[in-house]
């Protein structure tokens, strides 16, 4: 395990490390983190990077592969675009988490704010407390788990992502619905919260995902867009 | 006088309600749906045609047409990135997505602009690799919707512009109806197939230019500082959006401005918010001028560019280069007079056909029609863009050897004047055959 104290070698030197993609090292530690922003951004292979501290905007962006740990909160866009590999914050995490984030896993002890998933496009992400308001908006693909509550308008123009909620849904936003939770979805549902070592018991949750009327145009549906 | 001669007044239409206004309300109240349509806005507005050169004069002596140099080359970004774009030409190619325009016009893009010496743009839906293949320089747009967006493309790309808005729409997202939705532009987009896709008007990760500071530092973070990083925003309120932009760390400001083209929107958007391209040069300029970054943040401005003479008075006012979109659609064949009997079929003709997001462009650009698409042939089309942009560029050097320069970013306002009060005041040179500037004298 090798260790890069960030705030004495910088950023620039922290993140071209880590991106070099070494094949001899596989094992970082950053150190003083002190909530400097993109920590671990970009980062290509089977990495584990453990971040000793809270971190701030866009740690772990784009992430591909690699295995991230935040030791403490995470700022705005944490893991924003992440394509794959898993990301896991201790904290708690700002807006943002997940956004547009195609693959991997995302692992959010604590809470996460508002609009977390926004525009998810495949990503699975499991928060242990609760999400604040317009999460899941338009999200594509993948899964949004809240062992927690959520704020208002969950899932506004939501695609074909599916959201499990635990707790109170303050509101669902615009062509969001409640949906069956078959066993299909209740697997899923077990297999992830199992994986991100989230202990919850799936049969507790709701599943919500798209009533898929703003899909096409309509005239009667226009004041929902 | 019997009655059959009696004099009566002639039928009269109303200017404000004229036949086209008349046609959009019945319209309306039968579909229920506000209009969409590509392209940029229609209607007359104060434009390039609005200002002249002067020329050499006593003052003043040109250089010799064919034979005294009239440099055109720029280089974009080398504010902070460690490789910036190197253009023979300050004529660049817009951002058009695949998906709204077919694979053959992507890669006519492509072709033409490399045979140009210039870059070409992606546009909302990602990199396919057929155009990254076919355009050596290639900028790689960073929209709210994210489609497509991967760090591989992202590391690839010559560029990266970070779209804040469009001309012919500033503040709206992204459209694109379910005809164009193939199973293609579905995967690219992660979509069901056959939707009506709208993009989110705003970036998921950031608001405002403190936060886009930082997500500039994560772009050039993964990208090893090599990439320029362009902000593009739409003509609303071009001061105070180049100020920030160059606030937040942009290397090239792009401003659009309402003559701009969009694949698809409502033309009530494109029609009626935005400004004129001609208002938001002078103001972006200054914004530069008052941040001392002119000339070292780089200005392109876009919006209804037509012609050499357009490019010279975007880069007199203050431009370093310019962008075209509608205009290079155009060279590859778009509303070409050919396929009018197709147009005609459509309820339109050749010159006005806009409804691009139907998918059945007869010329088979903005359409994934593969029959359509089949009859654009990219290797001609291409060479029609690349003929098209040296014509361009020779009008453009030709008007700045008129004026005595030899680099065409040598040309200034003072060159100019203007036929009208109006672009007088937009673009802050004189009134033609007076000193006056309105607002400033």
């Amino acid at each position: 395990m090798t260790v890069l104290d960030l705030n004495e070698i910088g950023l620039r030197t922290v993140n071209a490390t880590l991106q070099s993609g070494s094949p001899e090292i596989k094992s970082f530690t950053v150190t003083n983190p002190m909530g400097a922003h993109a920590i671990a951004c970009g980062l290509q292979g089977s990495l584990d990077v453990t971040i000793d501290g809270h971190a701030g905007f866009y740690c772990a962006g784009m992430n591909k592969d690699a295995t991230i740990t935040v030791k403490g909160h995470a700022g705005v866009g944490l893991a924003e675009n992440m394509m794959s590999g898993t990301v896991r914050v201790t904290g708690n995490a700002s807006q943002a988490a997940g956004a547009t984030a195609h693959g991997g896993l995302l692992i959010i002890e604590g809470d996460a704010s508002s609009r977390c998933g926004i525009s998810m496009k495949g990503v699975d992400i499991v928060v242990g407390g609760s999400v604040g308001h317009m999460s899941g908006f338009m999200a594509q693909a993948g899964n949004l788990i809240v062992c927690g509550d959520a704020g208002e308008a969950l899932g506004d123009s939501i695609y074909e992502a599916n959201i499990y909620v635990r707790g109170k849904v303050e509101s669902l936003g615009s062509d969001c619905e409640e949906k069956l939770m078959d066993t299909e979805h209740l697997a899923s549902l077990t297999e992830l919260l199992n994986r991100s070592g989230i202990n919850a018991d799936a049969n507790t949750f709701k599943r919500y995902g798209s009533a898929r009327t703003l899909y096409n145009f309509h005239p009667d549906n226009a004041g929902l867009y | 006088m019997n009655d059959k001669h009696k004099p009566q007044t002639r039928p009269r239409h109303s200017a404000t309600f004229d036949e086209y206004t008349l046609s959009e309300i019945r319209r309306a109240a039968s579909t229920g749906i506000y209009d969409i349509r590509g392209g940029g806005a229609k209607r007359k507005l104060p434009h390039f045609d609005d200002l002249l050169f002067l020329g050499a004069s006593m003052s003043r002596y040109p250089l010799e047409g064919y034979r005294e140099r009239c440099d055109t080359n720029v280089v974009l970004g080398d504010r902070h990135a460690s490789k910036p774009l190197m253009l023979d030409i300050p004529i660049t190619i817009a951002g058009m997505s695949f998906g709204s325009l077919s694979g053959q016009a992507k890669e006519a893009l492509g072709r033409g602009a490399n045979a140009a010496g210039t870059s070409t743009t992606t546009g909302d839906g990602g990199m396919t690799s057929e155009e990254r293949e076919h355009s050596a320089m290639l900028v790689y747009q960073y929209l709210p919707s994210r489609y497509g967006m991967n760090p591989d493309d992202l590391r690839k790309a010559d560029a990266i512009e970070i779209v804040v808005g469009q001309g012919a729409k500033p503040g709206g997202g992204g459209m694109l109806l379910g005809q164009k939705i193939s199973d293609r532009v579905a995967s690219m987009r992660t979509l069901p197939k056959g939707i009506d896709q709208r993009s989110a008007c705003r970036h998921p990760d950031w608001t405002g230019p403190d936060d886009l500071e930082i997500k500039i530092l994560e772009l050039r973070e993964i990208t090893n500082w090599e990439k320029p990083v362009f902000i593009k925003v739409g003509g609303a309120r071009p001061y105070y959006d180049t100020a920030l932009a160059i606030k937040a760390g942009a290397d090239v400001v792009v401003v659009d401005g309402m003559q701009g083209g969009t694949a698809a929107t409502q033309d009530v958007f494109i029609e009626h918010v935005g400004q004129p391209t001609l208002a938001c040069i002078r103001p972006a300029v200054q914004a530069l001028q008052d941040m001392d970054m002119h000339r070292k943040v780089q200005l392109i401005v876009s919006g209804g560019i037509r012609n050499g003479a357009d490019v010279a008075k975007a880069l007199a006012l203050g431009a370093d280069a310019v962008s075209i979109g509608t205009a290079a659609l155009v060279a590859l064949g778009d509303n070409h007079p050919q396929y009018e009997e197709d147009y005609q079929k459509l309820g339109t003709t050749a010159g006005a056909y806009d409804d691009w997001h139907e998918g059945q462009d007869p010329a088979g650009i903005t359409t994934q029609d593969p029959t359509l698409s089949a009859r654009l042939d990219p290797v001609l089309a291409g060479r029609r863009l690349a003929n098209y942009l040296n014509v361009m560029t020779l009008e453009a050097q030709t008007i700045a050897r008129a004026c005595g320069k030899s680099h065409v970013h040598n040309l200034e306002p003072e060159d100019l004047v203007a036929l009208t009060v109006e672009a007088s005041a937009m673009a802050q040179v004189p009134l033609s055959g007076t000193s006056w500037i309105p607002g400033q004298n």
